[in-house]
């Protein structure tokens, strides 16, 4: 629950602060309870601070599961 | 993620759905533990393309705004219509909600004091940092995504020795509440989609008692569309093949063990202990508070408020509480959509964006599509 | 003892309950008791008055002065008339720069220029140090009224066009406040709305700025007046992508945010093409579109329907109170 949104890391200070991307949109951002991300990291931010990275092999997959359905259904 | 909002994909998996459903014995019943799910069902107008899958979604208590006991809410208003130059810091849905006191939107602060609404627990701090002489407390209210937040930005607090920062804390534990709603036995379920941001922290393990012990199906899902629909149908397959289980239905954005840094902050910081929700009553181990070496940040003692735990009286005939447990549905209630509406709700749940009785409310009355 | 708290100047129900409860039994009269944007007098006169305060004064894509102008000369075409005299009258908080204050009153010029109108009387007070803040402005405006909106008119079918995008007024002072962390390059809508103007003399039949309360409420007041519902369809109502980054990120619905450039317009159905073309040919009408319309099939008289990009159906209620970010 509690809304968060998926965005790119911008920058990263050794400090755990930094900023990400958001649909073009730049939003201040602390990484400190997400230690392994790394600039360019996809990761899901919640009340300011990234709660956890973003698999992008999963992401994709649902992706291709969600065209796939999309698709079938048109015929 | 557009695709997750597709109305050829969604079509699709809700025809699946309906599928499922009438294979099984019984009409199924899901429990959306979390407001932000209930928010979307409805915002995406898909609780009624459920029913006529024939799958009842019922709302559970996810949302930390409603089921804060109103004596914490009159606490923050006392706060800061009495004492002078103090900031309280809060984030938005909390300044809404109404009590004996009226709201924080309606409140007016002593000379100096302001309320500020924030969207992370650092725009708090910063203030704290750049007035010494203000006092500023965040009114911190969440579950298991937010906990972490707030803990972080308490221990950065006392590393810098802001002794005019503290956190008014209203900091709720899901799986308890779970518990706590099983145990009760008052609401036939046949399975649960858990909060994916929840989650995100937790991980899955917390929730596999419900599949051991109670034998119900669960998934963890995202919040488009898309991820509801695929928990929904992962929860029908589980109760038809009779197995039980989590299912991770929002991987992408969660691991099965959760956010361990998040968790080992959280539990540095602070400690369960027995708290009193609103509608359900107090919960073993179900509620968070300061651990003794962070006590001075604590703004209940320092301001001398109203002992957490200490329930307060809700209003007089509002039953947020039923509908907080699943008992009753919102129309359930004798002042829904009559003396209790949005512009002038008589309980939390017609408050908060994710109350069950506002989204009843303002989408509860869809209409079917037009051919 | 009973306050005013912000609440009261939100534009929500509290506001909507003081102007029934208190302004129109101490005032009614035919003209008042109308409530539009602007009222038409006697004479051809149409007269309306609103004031000012933002904070911060500056903002990308405006100011207050910006505002001051473009607000009333906005609330005079909607309603049907050509902005012609503008009132201006300042309050002034003890202290504030002279140079803030020439700036401010740089861009009234400007903007009064460029909507054609003439400042014709005025009026500066200074209160003390604390008791204002800055600067807030009150306008009154007079235009020659040329139409009258036309609600018992508007049938099943009629169109609902926006011209342009949702919400950047909203947000631009939003991030210019330092809010939330948020940084886009996101730019206030602040413009005049003169080019609507013909649009009354080819047939519209109603028309709104879209302000305080946003489309949503715009549209939910008059869908009370109509014998019919009103659908919008989610996916044809125009949005900047910072727009949509903020609202998503902060959990806030775009169709209640603030504009102050943007106007929704009641086309007959037989001239929304026409409409359309004409304000998309105008740069400040570029991104128009035809949202919605009026419906016959589709729910009931009075409502105002959501067809949501999923495919799913709701009700829309006006505002009821101030945007906040949500956590949830
Ligand atoms: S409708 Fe209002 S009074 Fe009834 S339970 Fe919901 S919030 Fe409480
Ligand atoms: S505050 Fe909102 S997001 Fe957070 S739990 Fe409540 S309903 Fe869900």
């Amino acid at each position: 629950m509690c809304l968060a949104v998926p965005a790119k890391i911008t920058r990263l200070e050794d400090s755990g602060q930094g900023t990400a991307d958001y649909m073009g949109s730049e939003v201040k951002a602390n990484f400190s309870l997400v230690p392994k991300a790394r600039l360019g990291d996809w990761v899901i931010i919640h009340a300011g601070f990234a709660i956890s990275l973003l698999d992008k092999k999963e992401a994709r997959e649902t992706l291709q599961l969600f065209k796939e359905m999309g698709a079938a259904s048109r015929r | 993620m557009k695709e997750l909002r597709d109305p050829k994909a969604i079509r699709r998996l809700l025809g699946d759905i309906g599928e499922k459903a009438r294979l099984l014995p019984r009409p199924p019943r899901i429990m959306e533990v979390c407001g932000t799910h209930t928010m979307a069902l409805f915002r995406h107008g898909l609780t009624p393309l459920l029913a006529e899958a024939g799958v009842e979604m019922v709302s559970g208590p996810g949302c930390p705004v409603c089921i804060t006991p109103a004596a914490i809410h009159e606490a923050a208003i006392t706060l800061v219509s009495e004492k002078e130059a103090l900031t309280l810091a809060t984030f938005g849905d909390m300044t809404r909600v109404p009590t004996r006191k009226g709201s924080l939107q309606t409140a007016v602060p002593a000379p100096g004091s302001r309320i500020k609404i924030v969207y992370s627990p650092e725009e708090a701090l910063e203030e704290a940092r750049r007035e010494p002489s203000r006092q500023v407390v965040f009114f911190g209210a969440g579950f298991e995504t937010t906990i972490p937040a707030i803990a972080f930005t308490a221990k950065r607090a006392a590393a810098e020795g802001l002794g005019n920062f503290s956190v008014l804390p209203a900091l709720w534990l899901v799986p308890p509440a779970l518990r706590a709603i099983l145990e009760a036995g008052e609401i036939a379920v046949s399975g649960f989609i858990y909060p994916g941001h929840v989650s995100a922290i937790i991980g899955a393990e917390p929730y596999e008692f419900v599949a051991r012990d109670h034998g119900l199906p669960g998934a963890i899902a995202g919040f488009e569309p898309g991820d509801i629909l695929l928990a929904v149908r992962s929860v029908l397959e589980q109760a038809a093949s009779g197995t039980p289980r989590v299912a991770l239905e929002y991987s992408r954005a969660m691991r099965a063990g959760g956010n361990p840094v998040a968790r080992a902050l959280m539990e540095e910081v602070f400690e369960p202990f027995d708290a009193a929700w609103r509608g359900l009553g107090t919960i073993p181990a179900s509620g968070l508070r300061f651990r003794e070496r962070f006590a001075g940040f604590d703004a209940t003692p320092k301001f001398g408020l109203a002992r957490l735990g200490a329930a307060g009286r809700d209003l007089p005939g509002c039953r947020c509480g039923d509908v907080l447990r699943g008992v009753i549905r919102p129309e359930g209630c004798r002042h829904f959509g009559k003396k209790c509406v949005p512009d002038s709700p008589l309980g939390p749940c017609m408050v908060s964006y994710e109350g069950a009785c506002l989204i009843h409310f303002k989408y509860g009355q869809t209409r079917r599509p037009s051919p | 003892m009973k306050k005013v708290s912000l609440e009261l100047g939100s534009g929500g129900r509290l506001m909507r309950d003081f102007i029934a409860g208190t302004i129109l039994p101490s005032f009614g009269n035919p003209v008042l008791d109308e409530l539009s944007d602007a009222s038409h007098l006697p004479g051809g006169i149409a007269f309306t008055t609103d004031s000012y305060v933002v904070d911060p004064l500056f903002f990308p894509g405006g100011d207050i002065g910006r505002l001051a102008v473009n607000g009333t000369v906005n609330d005079l075409v909607v309603a049907g008339a050509e902005p012609r005299f503008l009132s201006l009258a300042f309050i002034l908080e003890e202290g504030l720069d002279l140079d803030v204050l020439q700036r401010v009153i740089r861009s009234i010029r400007a903007a009064a220029r460029a909507a054609n109108v003439r400042v014709v009387t005025g009026d500066t007070k200074v209160v003390r140090r604390g008791q204002g803040d800055k600067i807030y402005i009150n306008t009154a405006g007079i235009g020659r009224s040329i139409a009258r909106p036309e609600v018992r008119k508007i049938r099943p079918g009629d169109k609902v066009i926006l011209t342009g995008t949702l919400g950047d007024h909203s947000l631009a002072v939003i991030l210019a406040r330092g809010d939330f962390g948020l940084s886009s390059n996101v730019r206030s809508d602040c413009a005049p709305l003169l080019f609507l103007l013909p649009l009354w003399k080819r047939g519209a039949l109603w028309m709104r700025d879209v302000t305080r309360g946003g489309l949503a409420t715009v549209l939910f007041e008059l869908a009370e007046r109509l014998r019919y519902p009103i659908l919008v369809e989610e996916d044809k109502v125009p949005l900047s992508r910072p727009v949509r980054a903020a609202s998503e990120l902060l959990g806030i619905d775009p169709l209640y945010m603030a504009c102050e450039g943007k106007a929704v317009v009641i086309a007959p159905k037989a001239k929304a093409g026409e409409f359309l073309r004409l304000i998309r040919s105008h740069p400040l009408g570029r991104k128009a579109a035809v949202i919605g319309e009026v419906q016959s099939r589709v729910g009931r008289p009075g409502e105002l329907l959501l067809q949501t990009a999923t495919g799913g159906l709701r009700l829309l209620e006006p505002l009821t109170s101030e945007l906040l970010p949500r956590i949830c």
